[in-house]
């Protein structure tokens, strides 16, 4: 447990630890009869043959899942799933030079972390800011702090870090400390994402967010993730999860996150509202 | 004369019952009933209905040993051609298949082919199966990628040839659309399709779930790191359309595969299943395929009263009529020559209404139905809480953009020759991946032609 409400766990899968790359997710089901959840991939090892994943309990099949001993099986891992990050795709000569600045919130921190080890692994400057409500639930700090190259801790209630949301942190950075970042990349709850759009837009920075949507099946059968991206619809799950944080409609997005919620309280649990972030 | 005999009805569950459970809805003949509708067979010298089969099932043989009452014969006869003849006797149109060529039709009913076919595999899984008829092992490996009709009739197949297969599913369960598409009412899940699937697997097929050609594994790694000497691909069409209409992104508006998928793959109207599903009192179903009438037809078993709206008239409706004729007996309304043109929310970003448009029919189109034209001024709405698109499904893009070589026509099917063989040496498709949208039986067949070009492929290359 990295928080008494989050927990990280290694998951045997060989097939998908290989495939893995930063910026893809997984799906799992906790029980035979249970929903398919789709979860970020916090990091993964080909020659262990593992993936980790990290969840945060905020509903039966999450909580069923946090509950797990070791040596316990999921009725079912599926993935890798989605596109990977586009720095995937670049070559050393374009990254080199580059100075990237991540926006992680909450539970979202978890997939940032893979992709600054990727950056930092080619020698790409990273700074990354870390948000959580209190100090207890900054999850990721000593991982984080090993493969980037400034940590900035921003906490609700000042517990830890600076006092204040992650976008004041990001504003300050670069209108204060006279920062210079290339892209910045958000991933975190869907309102964290669309005030980081809107202060990345304020400041002339490129961003990249992750869109955690509702989800059946992952491979582009059911149309349940869409959104509205540049005017037009996108299904996050296959030409997803990453977009240009500019073009997407964070309010029909967020709406739509919550097309099931009256259901989910219904049956007493609420693990649709997306990736587990 | 035998023909004198009138077809044999089945008996069905009433129709005001069904609407209200996912019980299926046909019940089948008895061995009474079967074995009279058999004697009506005239046994053709030359059986149409067999060259109208698209897996070439030897009809007139069957039938003979159901009308003898030799119904373990008659399965393992259909079991030479067929792999899926529970399934098929279900959801085969043979109207325009093998009944529809069927001599006795010309002037009367023809022979009630598909439900002798339902008869015998259902008589056969409940009396101990046919017992495998498998070559020996012949040392070569096939990868089939999608465990729906075409993946499995490919696989059955192979293995019966000594080939040692393995299927990829990316679900968590196999079958493919007969798991998450058909419904439970007209294609039970567990009696019908996980026992089918079972029989597959005893020739000697391995079935992994969870394995996403594309992302988990790719056709390249199968062909060159897990040493498979070909790869038939199998994927179907899963990708949903959309009309482009204002609104669709509203909260309430569905395509038919997630709405089905919800109910069928993840069993929504069970109790104790967590699966969420949004009906609510009134659901409008645009489209008029088979796909619309099952998702109508479960959106009524929810408790919704549905409408189907359509652009075009009864006449042009692509569902099968019996699915139509069902959907109707259960009380689902037909509002034809009606197209959407908006989709109307209310402030909190649910569905409210959908603006329809009146069509009449113009001129035929490139298809040879007359296309509908919009009537000026014609609009109207109409109220509901839910709205399933169900406009058609295309290719899975997933697998020809990480394949190198493989390519696809601009409607997104991969390319594939009449044997099944795509762009790429040693790799195989057929089924809806290839045509698009269509019938279980029409995949099976491309499935099977595709396993006889991979035997031939595989024995060249030796």
């Amino acid at each position: 447990m990295l928080t008494p409400t989050i927990c990280r766990m290694k998951v045997s899968a060989p097939r998908l630890a290989s495939s893995a790359q930063p910026g893809q997710f997984l799906i799992v089901r906790a029980s035979e009869n249970g929903e398919r959840i789709p979860l970020t991939i916090s990091d993964y090892s080909k020659e262990e043959g593992t993936v980790t994943i990290v969840t945060q309990q905020i509903g039966a099949s999450t909580s069923v899942i946090c509950g797990y001993e070791q040596g316990e099986s999921f009725a079912d891992v599926v993935g890798p799933l989605g596109v990977p990050s586009d720095f995937t795709e670049m070559s050393a000569e374009e990254l080199a030079g580059k100075r990237y600045i991540f926006i992680a919130g909450g539970v979202g921190t978890a997939p940032v972390y893979p992709q600054v080890k990727w950056l930092h692994e080619r020698g790409v400057a990273v700074d990354v800011i870390v948000g959580a409500k209190t100090k207890d639930l900054v999850i990721y700090k000593e991982e984080m702090e090993a493969v980037c190259d400034n940590l900035y801790l921003c906490t609700d209630d000042g517990s830890a870090g600076f006092k204040g949301l992650v976008t004041a942190m990001l504003e300050k950075l670069v209108t204060e400390d006279g920062k210079q970042y290339d892209q910045a990349v958000a991933i975190g709850p869907m309102i964290m994402m669309k005030f980081a759009v809107l202060t990345a837009k304020k400041l002339e920075l490129p961003i990249i967010v992750s869109l955690n949507t509702l989800m059946v099946d992952g491979t582009g059968m059911c149309g349940a993730c869409r959104v509205t991206v540049a005017g037009k619809t996108r299904f996050a799950c296959v030409e997803g999860p990453e977009f240009n944080g500019y073009d997407v409609d964070f309010d029909e997005a967020m709406r739509r996150q919550g097309m099931y919620r009256s259901e989910e309280q219904e049956a007493d649990h609420k693990c649709k509202i997306g990736r587990g972030r | 004369m035998a023909a004198r005999i009138p077809r044999v009805p089945v008996r069905e569950q009433d129709p005001k019952v069904r609407a209200t459970n996912f019980e299926e809805v046909c019940y089948g003949y008895n061995v009474e009933e079967a074995q009279l509708e058999a004697t009506r067979c005239l046994h053709c010298k030359n059986p149409r209905c067999v060259a109208a089969c698209p897996v070439s099932v030897n009809i007139p043989n069957f039938i003979a040993q159901v009308a003898a009452g030799n119904f373990a014969e008659a399965a393992a006869v259909i079991a030479e051609d067929s792999s899926l003849p529970a399934v098929c006797g279900r959801v085969c149109p043979q109207e325009t298949q093998c009944e529809g060529s069927c001599i006795l039709g010309v002037k009367g009913e023809p022979v009630a082919i598909g439900k002798l076919e339902r008869f015998v595999a259902d008589w056969s899984r409940e009396n101990g199966g046919v017992k495998p008829v498998v070559a020996p092992a012949n040392g070569h490996k096939v990868a089939v990628i999608g465990s729906g009709p075409a993946g499995l009739a490919c696989a059955s197949d192979l293995a019966k040839l000594g080939y040692e297969v393995t299927v990829f599913e990316a679900l968590h369960r196999p079958g493919g659309v007969l798991e998450y598409g058909i419904p439970e009412f007209r294609l039970p899940k567990d009696k019908v399709v996980a026992a089918e699937i079972e029989s597959v697997k005893a020739l000697g097929v391995k079935i992994e779930t969870n394995v996403i050609a594309g992302r988990t594994v790719t056709v390249d790694s199968l062909l060159d790191e897990e040493g498979f000497d070909a790869v038939f691909i199998g994927s179907g069409a899963g990708l949903p359309k959309f009309m482009g209409i204002p609104g669709e992104n509203l909260n309430g508006v569905f395509s038919a595969n997630e709405f089905l998928t919800r109910n069928n793959l993840m069993k929504a109207y069970r109790d104790d299943y967590m699966t969420p599903i949004h009906a609510g009192k009134k659901v409008v179903v645009v489209g008029g395929g088979n796909v619309a009438m099952d998702a109508a037809r479960t959106a009524l078993r929810l408790g919704a009263d549905t409408t189907i709206v359509y652009r075009r008239t009864e006449n042009e409706l692509p569902a099968r009529r019996e699915e139509v004729h069902h959907a109707k007996e259960e009380g689902i309304e037909f509002a034809m020559l009606t197209n959407p043109v908006e989709i109307i929310g209310d402030e909190k970003g649910w569905v409210k209404a959908v603006r329809c448009i009146r069509m009449e029919l113009g001129e035929p189109d490139e298809s040879g139905r007359r296309s509908p034209v919009a009537v000026p001024d014609s609009e109207f709405e109409i109220e509901t809480e839910t709205v399933i698109m169900s406009l058609g499904t295309s290719p899975n893009p997933l697998i020809a953009r990480t394949t190198a070589g493989l390519e696809t026509n601009r409607r997104g099917c991969l390319v594939a020759d009449e044997k099944g063989a795509t762009t790429r040496e040693g790799v195989f498709a057929g089924g809806d991946a290839v045509t698009g949208a269509a019938t279980v039986i029409l995949a099976m067949g491309a499935g099977r032609k595709a396993a006889a070009a991979i035997h031939e492929y595989v024995t060249s290359k030796q």
